[in-house]
């Protein structure tokens, strides 16, 4: 059995604008110490999917419309509080972005660590500091002993990322969460912090699910992605057949705009025009006024489903499904 | 032959630190460049990389004269700006024009299009306030704006479309050099490859020099005819930018290489990285010797105490007494 599954996740924002449906309908697995990349560019609805597993979501103006994501037997989405604390910060973990501005930073880092483990297990100040400190030991902060004691405000960024990922990882959790956990970070700090992720990952056997942008990220770190264009999902693969034989137009656009991907001088594959007003539904396919292979089918009806085109490689491109090409 | 069209010769730029209120006294210095010598061509692209706090902006800042310079001289077609008075840097400002990093702050949020752009236009007297329109109109076609937005506010636009804006802004006054201050990384890929193209075009149309500082070396590399490698205010490594990337002679270019995941998973699971130890340090009380030192994996007992020097080795510039054992 799945550790995760999400079906038909949908998150709509009710503004003065208008719905904004930053999620619409998605659905996916998460197998036990397995990691999967979520990628896909600014409003594809990447952390608003995992704000919704968690609960962070701000009702009002946010609303889940519908939905169920099952974790060992509890649906995430219609639990009672009481529920959902003791799965939060225990057996589902979640780093952010900015470890500048998700650190607490009138407390000390010890207490903030501990916090977790005083707040989900039975255990005692001395004890659970014990633990901090060789959590501490184990993502890589020298002088721990000492260093536990300091204010957020005397870590660099690469440290203060660090003690995030101590801190979600106390309590040994089934599934970790990381939503951009490097983008805020120096290549050579993120080269660190990801090579922690996997070794932590190694050691405690969690699922993670890792947002990001960067497609480079996930190749190394991933065994399965999924790419997201506005609200939905539009292809999903394991990270060797994503990259070596992406199917839907989008994933492949998104790997041509890449300079990595591209030999030098050469002009950069653009993708036309800009993402979907998410208030605005569109008629078929989301990405249909962008795609350069789009029909008059790929324009009209409803959105096209995500069908597999081989065990485990699922994509939602209309032609693609037809054997087109 | 190219004709040089920028020189940095020896720059330093540091900041003081005081303490106390009434009676400061400056309690140490922050070098954040330490002499810094680079010659840009006309028609050239040159990268500059390096991790935040190494001094690339300051570096741009200081080429503007936007900071004052603690030592050195910038030196633009053939006048030294670090001497000149105000007004004269004023007249500089024409040749010598900077793109910011967010496009959301850069702009004035105040201003309609046709105002960014219509005011260098008007303060340098390119045109007269008759027929600015169509001058301004000229350039946002340039950037592959329509022109019917002129009278639009940034909010209006995306991302891409404001950082469009502000590089129609730096050309207004048709410059000789552009530096551009990590322009894309505040955008979204699909709108990087758009700008990127743009400046490419741009280069190559109008014959610009163009300096682009970036994070991203896969950005760099491909947009740059040559790059500089910066750690802690100084450059480590110059030269022909594939060749940088490609055979990093470095050990911190090696390291920072090594450090870009790269988009192909069989290639990004069976290369060996190399992860630094720790932070870069504190430009305030820098390492002895060669700075990298604390970091280094090839480090001897030699690189605390001397002071390497950017020195030619395999057709480019290297700062490592070690470089050739490497």
């Amino acid at each position: 059995m799945s550790l995760l599954s999400v079906q038909d996740l949908r998150t709509y924002f009710h503004t003065r604008n208008g719905v904004y449906r930053a999620v619409d309908g998605i659905s996916f697995d998460l197998e036990r110490g397995e990691t999967l990349g979520i990628v896909g560019e600014s409003g594809s609805g990447k952390s608003v999917t995992c704000y919704s597993l968690m609960g962070l979501i701000p009702q009002p103006p946010g609303r889940i419309e519908s939905g169920t994501a099952m974790f060992d037997g509890v649906d995430l989405l219609n639990c009672t509080p009481a529920q959902a604390r003791s799965i939060r910060g225990k057996r589902i973990s979640m780093i952010f972005q900015d470890p500048m501005t998700s650190l607490n930073p009138y407390m000390r880092i010890s207490d903030q660590i501990i916090e977790p483990l005083m707040i989900h297990e039975d255990i005692t100040k001395a004890d659970a500091t014990k633990q901090a400190l060789e959590m501490l030991d184990a993502v890589g902060i020298n002088d721990a002993a000492n260093r536990m004691h300091y204010y957020p405000h005397e870590f660099s960024g690469g440290m203060r990322q660090r003690v995030m990922i101590a801190m979600a990882l106390i309590t040994k959790p089934e599934l970790l969460i990381a939503d951009e956990p490097t983008t805020a970070l120096d290549v050579t700090v993120q080269a660190q912090i990801l090579e922690l992720i996997e070794k932590m990952q190694h050691d405690i056997g969690m699922g993670v699910i890792f947002i990001t942008h960067d497609l480079g990220v996930v190749s190394g770190l991933c065994d399965r992605v999924q790419v997201m264009y506005a609200g939905r999902i539009a292809e999903t693969a394991d990270t060797r057949t994503l990259f070596h034989q992406p199917k839907h137009p989008y994933t492949r656009a998104l790997q041509k705009s890449i300079p990595a991907m591209q030999p030098k001088g050469t002009e950069l594959y653009t993708i036309q025009g800009l993402p979907p007003d998410l208030s605005k539904p569109v008629a078929g396919c989301s990405f249909a006024p962008r795609c350069e292979f789009a029909t008059d089918l790929c324009r009209a009806g409803k959105y096209p489903e995500l069908k597999p085109i081989a065990p485990g490689h699922l994509q939602s491109c209309l032609r693609v499904q037809a054997g087109e090409f | 032959m190219p004709e040089t069209i920028l020189e940095l010769q020896d720059i330093k730029t540091h900041f003081p630190i005081t303490k106390g209120v009434l009676f400061k006294r400056e309690v140490g210095v922050v070098k954040a460049v330490d002499g810094v010598n680079l010659k840009v061509e006309q028609g050239e692209v040159l990268g500059l990389v390096g991790e935040s706090g190494c001094g690339k902006s300051t570096l741009a800042r200081t080429i503007m004269q936007l900071v004052p310079t603690t030592g050195g001289t910038v030196i633009l077609q053939g006048k030294n700006l670090t001497t000149s008075s105000a007004s004269e840097i004023l007249d500089m400002r024409r040749d010598l024009q900077m793109v910011f990093q967010d496009p959301y702050a850069s702009l004035n949020p105040r201003m309609t299009v046709f105002a960014t752009l219509a005011e260098p236009l008007l303060v340098h007297k390119i045109c007269t306030a008759k027929n600015v329109a169509g001058h301004v109109a000229k350039l946002m076609e340039t950037v592959g704006l329509a022109s019917r937005f002129m009278q639009k506010y940034p909010h209006e636009f995306s991302g891409g479309q404001r950082q469009r804006i502000a590089i129609a802004r730096a050309l207004a006054l048709r410059p000789k050099v552009i530096l551009a201050d990590e322009p894309v990384s505040a955008l979204d890929v699909s709108i990087q490859a758009q700008i990127l193209n743009l400046l490419a075009e741009l280069v190559r149309k109008m014959g610009l020099s163009l300096i682009f500082i970036a994070h991203d070396l896969s950005v760099v590399k491909h947009i740059s005819d040559r790059v500089a490698v910066m750690y802690l205010g100084k450059i480590v490594e110059l030269g022909e930018a594939s060749a940088i990337i490609e055979n990093p002679l470095h050990p911190y270019t090696k390291a920072l290489v090594s450090a870009i995941p790269t988009p192909n998973p069989d290639e990004e699971r069976n290369r060996k990285r190399i992860v630094l130890p720790g932070d870069p340090p504190s430009p305030i009380n820098p390492p002895s010797g060669c700075t990298f030192h604390p970091r280094c994996p090839y480090a001897t007992a030699a690189c605390q105490t001397t002071e390497p020097q950017l020195e030619a080795f395999q057709g480019r510039e290297v700062s490592c007494i070690r470089k050739a054992d490497i």
